[in-house]
């Protein structure tokens, strides 16, 4: 019951008013967590307070009594309570609201109970009725204290959203309860609580004959004292609303009650207000348009200007208006400024020209007429009738007879004016009315001649339409992209009419394709009417697709599809290679049978270019292929997960680059760079990634075919001896160097479920094209250690033990104990033993691969690898032969190989086998090898690489490693940021080191080491101030120059006079913001220290 | 010597006028300048306090954006300009919303010396051959009391941020000030700056201007 006794001293704690508040709250905190553990029972806490409950004592009773067990309920909220004693405890806080003592602490207590949610424990209707009526007859809430009355306030919010029913039943009580508690309020957070319990009594009463409408005049009068409100504006104040939020915030709540008004009151009562609500919007609508019209790409599929919340309410408001009565549209016909409208387009031919006040006008006159249109069939049909014959007239398009024939002016080919406002107000029409048409299930059920009349105007212009948009569109040149906009905006309206009764006919809206294809096709650069020209395109086919338009999907494949995959099939067209590839892999991702018309069509066009440059030895072919594979990787595989059977269409496409490579046996000519096949390789190793294992297995079987067909297999003859493989050369083919290099792209890419025919001699081939210098082939060797399944210890063995075994004949007796040790061939060679410094590197670059696919994995055979690497950096080998500054290098570097993480390859994309914590575990073995031969290096040479090696350890390791480890390894990164910062090579490793630094000094649990150096620290970090190869590396030593500050005083204040005199050097800085750095950190400093030296 | 203004009896609070009003009506702020004495209450309009009651307030020009920053070169130089200075000055550490200054004009409506047009981008010239660098400011009105703290302060600020080698030149707009050519000389002469410098009171002032605004 240790429990209760502390329950003793908390009570007392807390009932002691002499205590300090947060006393009173570390006390009823304790005791909160005791009753929300269940340790002890709220009836128990009852009967322990039982002296503080009798005692005569006010202020005791009051504060124990009633204050705690109120705060305690509301700490309890969340948990369930008996209903029982739910119960008993609003029938004691009732009681107690009598009682103005202790008033607060049952308006607290109520309050909780009141508010608690949830299953059990709550409090019933009849209880809560007892609290209100209570609280009705015995608060003065003006009487009390603002924090009480606030109580009072939510109390009564409270219960009227939550017992709704009970408070009727009080009736007139409630009401002449909460008359009487505001009258007279005067604080502002009370006041809102207020309001709202004036408005939620209103909602609860609303009968006119009800109790609020008898007490309605003595409300209002209570009330409308507050109006109007004061708005002082006060600065600096983050609780207050600037006066433009208020306005506006009010503008769109009045908006918004219009709309309301209007469902609610039904047509009859809100008739005569239309004028004073029809001004009211045109207001709100001009005040909120800009008149800055975007002829921008993305607005193609919008509005194209900024609305705001006004904006968005105002047009709401107006759409509900007349979709309710039509009679409102009367309104907006007759309307001055809708009438001026087409004075105000045939004023200016370019939307440029145009006074802002036009824009304006033309700006808003199409919102009113659209968002009008958009209302109702009915609304459309007076619309179209009224304006948009009229527009037609003004734009000079005419209509077709109904012999199908045009009705020609005078002069037809001149005769439509390019109003840029009146092709904008027209395009707004269009857009608006197309999403009238009933989507075709409904198509049935509404009768015909509802929708005909607006469709048949549309109908009767369209041809011409089409004809204005596409003129617009040709006529526009590349400094003005209004034009271009104009008339592809119009071009994509009318092609998007859904369904069979679209007034836009078949051959019409095959026409629409076919001029934005010919844009598309014609442009022989990107400007901004091809860009457009394209963005349509895929708008038409993502609806084509959405609504299951069978037959516009024919149109579309026909016309579009067909003609831009000709174009990528065809070697010779007018418009550069990567632009046809942009725009139909954007405009065939639409659709999956697009995307596969596509890719075929992309297979065709590789193969057939790739053949052209292997007969005829065309650069341009070859140039295209790579376009063609950069296009795949970049813009058709990151959409893999949208576009369904894509991986399908992939799979093959990637078979039949094998076939294509296998078909063409001989290349008459050699490779133009590296270009082609770096490409090849990465759309090679992402296809077998995201291919499922039976794809990825049958890609690798075909690729095996091939390679086995080619001469590579004679490497594989090759034995893993020294004399072998001294003699090899970089001499493979071209085309056995694509094989290889795919190859090994797609081991890379494969996943560990995949199989491998003949892992022996895959890995034999890789090790001797490693070794050769293809790295792919390294890499490709630690994919397959990594993922390898049941084949890892043969493939283990013929890296290691078979090179030994059929290497140096001296030494390769006790061998087979030392899996990776020192005593392997590769193991010498790497330490050069025998053989040239480029196999020897090769060797080293290699192993790291290996090693890295091991470590991930989490194999033990690790260990000896890193064992060879370390031996690496020493200056000389076991026999004394010192080891060429080079091989020192490559050992280094390999240590970042193995930590950090690759893009290429062994990564989650390329499915590699990762334990968790792996670098942790490299991490701890290595850093003390390291540790301890940089004590003892004995050339600076050799202590330089170690400390490359050991910083890309550090550096790619989690941050809490290090932070764990602060005190054991500060001394060392100091030390390699001083060795490192002698030789500009090694800056961009200086620099991750020194962001490990930084890290460590910002962080609570490094601060204590940090301290203890901060001598050492503070002279590093001077140093690398004015570290001339990397502005980065000084721009962050003068940050944590800024951060050392937070440590304690006495520990900083003997370096500042060191560290003001290397940052007013860094004032002269010729980086500026390197300079604005120390700026800060000079200020900083300076302020530490004394007065007397203000600069 | 300071003097204290107590503050006018509260009057009765507007409805809905936040509760900030009391609490700003408990401040004082008293600065002494020399042989000058400003006091300030802050938030009322004292006639001692303000200097200038109705300040125009201009249109704040749109900032300059540096356009080189995706410069990569890592060896090629950039010479402190007109915007780095005046950066400097407005950026990090804001004389912008010097409390002061603020609290002279209407406090009700805070304008920065920007807004004000005391300093403006084309008012800084600087030569980074010559190590130059003269700033020419424009006080509101012909007598503004504060004009020889605004100077102070800029020239403090520029001591501290530019290398030493500078020579900094401080100047109020000609015909701006009633005591222009007085002004001049004390804000760049050495003997008195540094002697104005060791009054403590002024050093706190100045590093009261120049601390960082939060607001």
């Amino acid at each position: 019951m240790a429990a209760l006794n502390n329950l003793t001293e908390h009570l007392e704690a807390f009932v002691d008013v002499t205590r300090s508040p947060t006393h009173h709250a570390e006390s009823l905190r304790a005791i909160a967590t005791s009753l929300e553990k269940s340790v002890l029972s709220i009836n128990q806490l009852v009967v322990e307070m039982d002296m503080y409950l009798t005692t005569t004592d006010d202020v005791v009773r009051a504060r124990g009594r009633i204050l705690l067990l109120a705060e305690m309920l509301d700490y309890l909220k969340p948990k369930p309570l008996d209903n029982a004693v739910v119960n008993s405890l609003v029938g004691f806080f009732t009681a107690k609201l009598a009682e103005w003592r202790s008033v607060r602490g049952a308006l607290t207590g109520c309050l909780a109970l009141i508010k608690r949610k949830g299953v059990a424990g709550l409090v019933t209707a009849v209880d809560a009725e007892a609290v209100a009526k209570s609280m009705a007859q015995s608060v003065q809430v003006q009487s009390l204290a603002l924090y009480d009355r606030k109580l009072c306030f939510e109390l009564l919010e409270c219960l009227l959203e939550q017992y709704p029913e009970a408070m009727i039943n009080l009736g007139d009580l409630m009401v002449y309860a909460t008359c009487e508690a505001i009258d007279g309020e005067k604080d502002p957070p009370c006041l809102m609580v207020a309001f709202h319990v004036v408005e939620l009594l209103a909602r609860l009463f609303p009968s006119p004959s009800g109790p609020v409408a008898s007490e309605a005049s003595d409300l209002f009068e209570f009330i409308s004292c507050y109006f109007p409100l004061h708005y002082t504006h006060t600065k600096g104040d983050e609780t207050s609303i600037p006066r433009e939020d208020l306005s506006r915030g009010l503008s769109v709540d009045s908006l918004k009650c219009l709309k309301d008004c209007a469902v609610n009151y039904g047509v009859s009562r809100m008739k005569k207000h239309y004028e004073g609500i029809w001004s009211a919007i045109k207001d709100a609508l001009y005040a909120s348009t800009g008149t800055d019209l975007s002829f921008g790409l993305e607005s193609l599929t919008s509005p194209g200007f900024e609305m705001g919340e006004i904006h968005r309410e105002a047009v709401n408001l107006l759409q509900r208006l007349v979709k309710q009565d039509i009679s409102f549209l009367g309104l907006v016909a007759d309307d001055i400024r809708v009438k001026m409208i087409f004075d105000t387009i045939s004023r200016y031919s370019r939307y440029e020209e145009m006074l802002d006040t036009s824009k304006l006008e033309v700006l808003v006159v199409s919102q009113i007429l659209s968002v009008s249109a958009r209302a109702s069939v009915e609304s459309c049909n007076t619309i179209f009738e009224t304006f948009f014959v009229r527009l037609m007239n003004t734009l000079g398009i005419v209509e077709k007879t109904s012999s199908g024939d045009l009705v020609h002016n005078e002069n037809s080919t001149v005769s439509t004016r390019l109003y840029h406002g009146g092709l904008h107000l027209c395009i707004e029409l269009l857009t608006a009315s197309k999403d009238l048409i009933p989507s075709s299930e409904e198509d049935s059920s509404t009768p015909e001649s509802a929708q005909q009349s607006w469709c048949s105007i549309v109908n009767r212009f369209s041809v011409s339409l089409i004809e204005a948009f596409t003129s617009a569109v040709q006529s526009s040149n590349d400094d003005c992209s209004a034009d271009a906009y104009l008339g592809v905006k119009g071009l994509l309206a009318m092609g998007m009419f859904r369904g069979g009764s679209s007034p836009v006919s078949r051959s019409e809206f095959e026409k629409i394709l076919t001029t934005l294809t010919s844009i598309i096709t014609a442009n022989s650069a990107k400007t901004v009417k091809w860009e457009l020209a394209l963005k349509a395109l895929v708008c038409m086919g993502s609806f084509i697709d959405q609504y299951h338009e069978s037959e516009k999907a024919m149109s579309y494949m026909g016309i579009v599809v067909e003609n831009l995959v000709s174009l990528v099939r065809s070697s010779h067209c007018s418009l550069p290679h990567p632009m046809i590839l942009e725009a139909t892999s954007e405009v065939c991702s639409t659709r999956p049978t697009y995307v596969e018309k596509m890719v075929q069509g992309f297979e065709e066009a590789f193969c057939s270019s790739f053949s052209d440059f292997c007969v005829n030895g065309n650069f341009k072919s070859i140039e295209n292929c790579s376009q063609l594979l950069e296009c795949v990787t970049n813009k058709l595989l990151p959409r893999l997960t949208e576009i369904d059977g894509l991986e399908k269409s992939l799979v093959h496409f990637a078979i039949s680059m094998w076939n294509q490579i296998e078909s063409s046996v001989v290349f008459s000519y050699d490779f133009n760079g590296r270009e082609f096949v770096e490409a090849a390789m990465k759309t090679m190793r992402q296809i077998v990634g995201v291919a499922s294992v039976d794809s990825q297995n049958s890609i690798i079987q075909k690729a095996y075919n091939v390679i086995s067909s080619s001469t590579l297999p004679a490497m594989e003859s090759i034995p893993l001896t020294f004399a072998a493989l001294e003699g090899l050369q970089r001499d493979l083919s071209t085309r056995d160097e694509l094989i290889l290099s795919l190859f090994a792209s797609a081991v890379i890419g494969a996943s560990p479920m995949a199989s491998f025919a003949d892992v022996k001699s895959l890995i034999k081939l890789f090790m001797v094209s490693s070794l050769k210098g293809y790295i792919s082939a390294a890499q490709a060797l630690g994919s397959m250690v990594n993922k390898l399944g049941t084949g890892l210890e043969e493939a283990c063995d013929t890296i290691f033990h078979e090179s030994s075994a059929s290497g140096n004949n001296t030494s390769s007796v006790d061998s087979s104990k030392s899996i990776g040790g020192s005593e392997t061939l590769l193991a010498k060679i790497c330490l050069g033993f025998y053989g040239s410094l480029d196999l020897q590197t090769r060797a080293i670059t290699g192993l790291a691969w290996i090693g890295k696919g091991l470590l991930m994995r989490g194999d033990k055979r690790v260990n000896e690898i890193a064992h060879v690497l370390v031996e690496c950096l020493k200056s000389t080998n076991s026999s004394g032969n010192a080891l060429h500054p080079s091989a020192l290098k490559h050992a280094a570097d390999a240590f970042l190989t193995l930590m950090s993480d690759s893009e290429v390859c062994l990564n989650r994309k390329f499915h590699a086998v990762i334990r968790p914590l792996y670098k942790q575990r490299f991490f701890s073995i290595t850093v003390p090898i390291l540790e301890s031969l940089i004590v003892n290096s004995q050339t600076p040479l050799s202590r330089t690489m170690l400390h490359v090696a050991l910083a890309h350890v550090i550096s790619n390791v989690p941050v809490t490693v290090i932070l764990d480890n602060t005190k054991k390894l500060l001394p060392v990164i100091l030390e390699g940021l001083s060795v490192l910062s002698v030789d500009s090579e090694h800056k961009e490793t200086l620099f991750s080191l020194l962001l490990v630094l930084s890290g460590t000094l910002t962080d609570i649990k490094g601060q204590q080491s940090v301290s203890d150096n901060a001598h050492r620290i503070i002279e590093c970090l001077v140093k690398l101030t004015s570290y001339p190869h990397l502005m980065v590396v000084r721009e962050t030593a003068i940050q944590c120059l800024a951060t050392l500050l937070e440590l304690p005083h006495r520990r900083i204040y003997p370096f500042r006079r060191e560290v003001l005199q290397a940052v007013t050097k860094a004032l002269d800085d010729p980086k500026r913001r390197v300079r604005e750095e120390a700026i800060k950190c000079r200020q900083a400093w300076t302020s530490i220290s004394s007065r007397s030296t203000p600069f | 010597m300071n003097w204290r203004i107590t503050p006018a009896s509260s009057s009765s609070i507007k409805l809905l006028s936040l509760p900030l009003i009391e609490l700003r009506q408990s401040r004082y702020f008293y600065f002494s300048l020399e042989n000058l004495l400003v006091v300030c209450v802050r938030g009322k309009r004292m006639v001692s306090g303000l200097i200038n009651e109705n300040p125009t307030v201009y249109e704040r020009k749109e900032r300059r954006v540096r356009t080189d920053s995706t410069n990569t070169d890592e060896f090629s130089v950039e010479p402190i300009d007109q915007l780095e200075i005046f950066d400097i000055l407005f950026f990090d550490f804001a004389i912008v919303n010097i409390h002061h200054i603020r609290d002279i004009r209407d406090p009700e409506h805070p304008y920065s010396l920007e807004q004000l047009k005391v300093l403006t981008e084309d008012s800084v010239e600087v030569d980074d051959h010559k190590s130059y660098v003269r700033v020419t400011f424009t006080p509101t009105v012909e007598h503004c009391s504060m004009a020889t703290i605004i100077g102070l302060s800029v020239r403090v600020k520029l001591m501290r941020s530019l290398p030493p080698r500078y020579k900094i030149d401080i100047r109020v707009a000609p015909g701006s000030h009633a005591t222009e050519a007085a002004l001049n000389k004390q804000l760049n002469d050495k003997e008195r700056v540094a002697a104005a410098l060791e009054n403590p009171n002024l050093v706190e002032m100045v590093d009261e201007c120049l601390s960082p605004s939060f607001e």
